[in-house]
């Protein structure tokens, strides 16, 4: 194979690693079918035609590939979790709601590479055994959308798509499904609720994962973009090959997609744990903006815990040995992102430096989960509309030390205490907010704010309270 | 007589953008791509079918009429109060109608520090829209008095490394700082 050229100015860092992303800003790429085939698309569905599914799902756990969506959840395990004597239909799901702030690399796939993706799920589909799947794709992605439709119907001239593929005499059908720009239709259950035609209210666990009951209360598995498209290249190199990229327990590789204060923000698909932080943003990202110092890394998605720059974390190893890891020298996977404790998520990467008031980035998180709670849970629906009124209140200069006690203790009462994650996704930066910059804040409030009204109700009522 | 909840629930007031399009019809478009749709999704499941067929209908026609409710809810077979639980859940939905050109600016993170709300101060100055007038529950969506123009705040539009990003109808574009408005706007006029 020739050497792959990208276009100027958006060639990868000579640290990538790209599977996934081999064909974004690739020259002479189109997401066409033939150009796919001219690349020698699709023969790893040919291979995997000729396998038996439960050894695709073998291969997927021997890869140890850790979901991409957010949770890092292992995915060949994932598969095992259909109930063995099941009769009901089983679907998969790609979640390609891509909501999560700080996180663009589905976008590029789906615009990009869609028959990487339909391979993928096809492959994923024989697998688990799904006839249908459908492709849940947010609404702000209406080009995609038509992209990948287009995509389907290409492959399905090739009998890559529809009945009987490639003479196995298995069926598949994929249906690409439009959210309506709502952020929990990330959530899994959620998007099943959504695709049912209803309201996106996540649902209540047990079960803890659709693979037992999921959409219309048959076996589901959803899994993101970038997941299913590492299952091509699993089926590629054999799932052992596949584990030694990475780190143990953290295998493959992965696309962070770096944004905020950096000279040069954008997608980086490395092996996973294999660059540090500060080789991510001094020499990929091109260190801080002229005159300006790093101040802190939101490391996974907005729903992560914030990392100050000038942290030093005690990591417990094997052992049990206790040992300092200092900020910069966090290695980019899911487990020591853990250790330090905050997460790997979805591998956004937001980067703040000095020019950043804490309050102010509080205060747009606080909006953004306050717009989209869906409502259903007391704490989660009460509690994030009370964290942004907190903070509208602190970048106003109306708060009062008291109120930082108030935000926390708001954050506090909705971790762990709601139907889905999003209660952790809203509070966790909150509570990681206040913990590390508490003096920051404490310095926007002022001991008077305490005394007086802060709306007009409160200022008409005031009369009663003053004496004469 | 006064209105039942439910009518005013799915009222659509007026807009200096409902000019700009069509009120709802069935037509045979509308019907085949219902068919397509509904053929989707298992014969006990149509309800399924329910957010395709809405996009649909508020592509052509700009938002979604009580009209287009009732439509949907009996074209799938269920009652017309599960359509509109729908329509007014998901921020990507309308019930009244938005400029010619409805501009959807990133207020999230990243694009806030990249000069998102900039953007948005200066798309209020260019079309005439009060900047106040928008309000967080997208309803109704904020037009400009010539029904040209409407704006609204999205949340992360997931482009975060080319902040300020912004969707004007269906087309993106992105590192759009607020110098860029008026030139963005142009790209559209009338
Ligand atoms: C509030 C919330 C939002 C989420 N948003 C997304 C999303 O946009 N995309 C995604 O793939 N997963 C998202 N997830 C994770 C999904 O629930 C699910 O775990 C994931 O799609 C599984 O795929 P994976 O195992 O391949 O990662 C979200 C989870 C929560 C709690
Ligand atoms: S935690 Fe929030 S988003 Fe999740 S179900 Fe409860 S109210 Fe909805
Ligand atoms: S913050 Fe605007 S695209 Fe993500």
């Amino acid at each position: 194979m020739s050497e792959i050229q990208y276009l100027e100015g958006k060639q990868p860092d000579p640290r990538e690693h790209r599977l996934i992303f081999k064909n974004v800003d690739r020259v002479g790429w189109d997401p066409s079918i033939d150009c796919y085939l001219n690349d020698g698309g699709y023969e790893q569905l040919k291979k995997a035609m000729d396998m038996d599914p439960k050894f695709i799902t073998e291969e997927v756990k021997k890869s140890g590939l850790r979901g991409r969506g957010g949770a890092g959840f292992p995915t060949g395990i994932k598969w095992t979790f259909i109930p063995p004597n099941n009769t009901k239909p089983v679907y998969l799901i790609c979640n390609c709601d891509e909501s999560e702030p700080g996180t663009f690399k589905d976008r590029y796939i789906v615009h990009q590479d869609p028959h990487q993706l339909i391979e993928g799920m096809v492959i994923s589909s024989f697998a688990v055994g799904a006839h249908v799947a459908y492709i849940y794709i947010r609404e702000e992605f209406p080009e995609a959308a038509k992209i990948l439709e287009n995509a389907i119907e290409e492959a399905r001239e090739k009998n890559f798509v529809g009945k009987n593929i490639l003479g196995s005499g298995f069926d598949l059908e994929i249906y690409v499904h439009r959210g309506a720009a709502a952020y929990i239709c990330g959530e899994e259950t959620g998007l099943i609720e959504s695709l049912e035609g209803k309201r996106a209210y996540p649902r209540i666990k047990p079960p803890y994962f659709p693979a037992a009951l999921g959409l219309y209360m048959c076996p589901t598995i959803v899994n993101n973009v970038e997941s299913l498209c590492h299952v091509k290249h699993i089926v590629d190199m054999g799932g052992e090959e596949y584990a030694k990229l990475g780190v143990a327990r953290n295998t493959g590789t992965r696309i962070l997609c770096v944004s905020g204060d950096v000279k040069k923000p954008g997608y980086f698909e490395v092996e996973v744990g294999k660059v540090t932080m500060r080789e991510l943003l001094y020499d990929m990202c091109g260190g801080p903006k002229d005159g300006r110092e790093f101040k802190a890394v939101i490391p996974g998605g907005s729903s992560s815990k914030i990392l100050r720059c000038d942290e030093t974390f005690k990591i417990k190893g094997k052992d049990g040995e206790e040992t300092d890891l200092a900020f910069w020298d966090i290695p980019m996977d899911f487990d020591s992102l853990a250790a330090c404790g905050s997460m790997a998520g979805s591998g956004g990467v937001i980067v703040m430096d000095d020019s950043r008031k804490m309050s102010w980035v509080l205060n747009n998180i606080n909006q953004f989960y306050a717009h989209e709670s869906c409502g259903q849970c007391t704490p989660c629906r009460e509690g994030s509309t009370w964290m942004r009124k907190i903070s509208d209140r602190l970048v106003a200069g109306e708060a009062s030390p008291e109120d930082i006690e108030t935000l926390e203790s708001v954050a506090y009462q909705i971790d762990g205490k709601t139907i889905c994650a999003f209660g952790e996704a809203s509070s966790w930066p909150v509570e990681a907010i206040i913990a590390k910059y508490r003096e920051e804040l404490l310095a926007d409030t002022k001991e008077e704010n305490a005394r007086k009204p802060n709306n007009p109700e409160a200022e008409a009522q005031r009369k009663f309270l003053q004496p004469g | 007589m006064s209105k039942t909840i439910l009518e005013e629930t799915i009222a659509s007031p007026e807009t200096p953008g409902s000019k700009h399009f069509p009120p709802f019809a069935p037509s045979d478009a509308l019907e085949a791509e219902a068919a397509k749709r509904l053929a989707q999704f298992p014969d006990d499941q149509k309800r399924s079918a329910v957010l395709p067929i809405l996009h649909h209908i508020q592509h052509h026609h700009g938002f979604l009429s009580g009209e287009a409710i009732n439509w949907t809810a009996e074209r799938v077979g269920i009652e017309p109060i599960k359509v509109v639980e729908v329509v007014t859940f998901y921020p990507g939905f309308r019930q009244t109608a938005p400029g010619k050109f409805h501009v959807r600016v990133c207020r999230t993170l990243s694009c806030a520090m990249g000069g998102s709300y900039e953007l948005m101060d200066r798309l209020c100055e260019i079309t005439g829209i009060d900047r106040d007038s928008l309000d967080p529950h997208h309803h109704p969506i904020a037009v400009s008095p010539c029904g040209t123009w409407s704006v609204e705040f999205a949340e992360c539009l997931a482009s975060c490394g080319t902040a300020p990003v912004c969707l004007v109808n269906d087309d993106f574009h992105e590192g759009v700082d607020a110098d860029k408005a008026q030139g963005l706007l142009d790209g559209y006029s009338k």
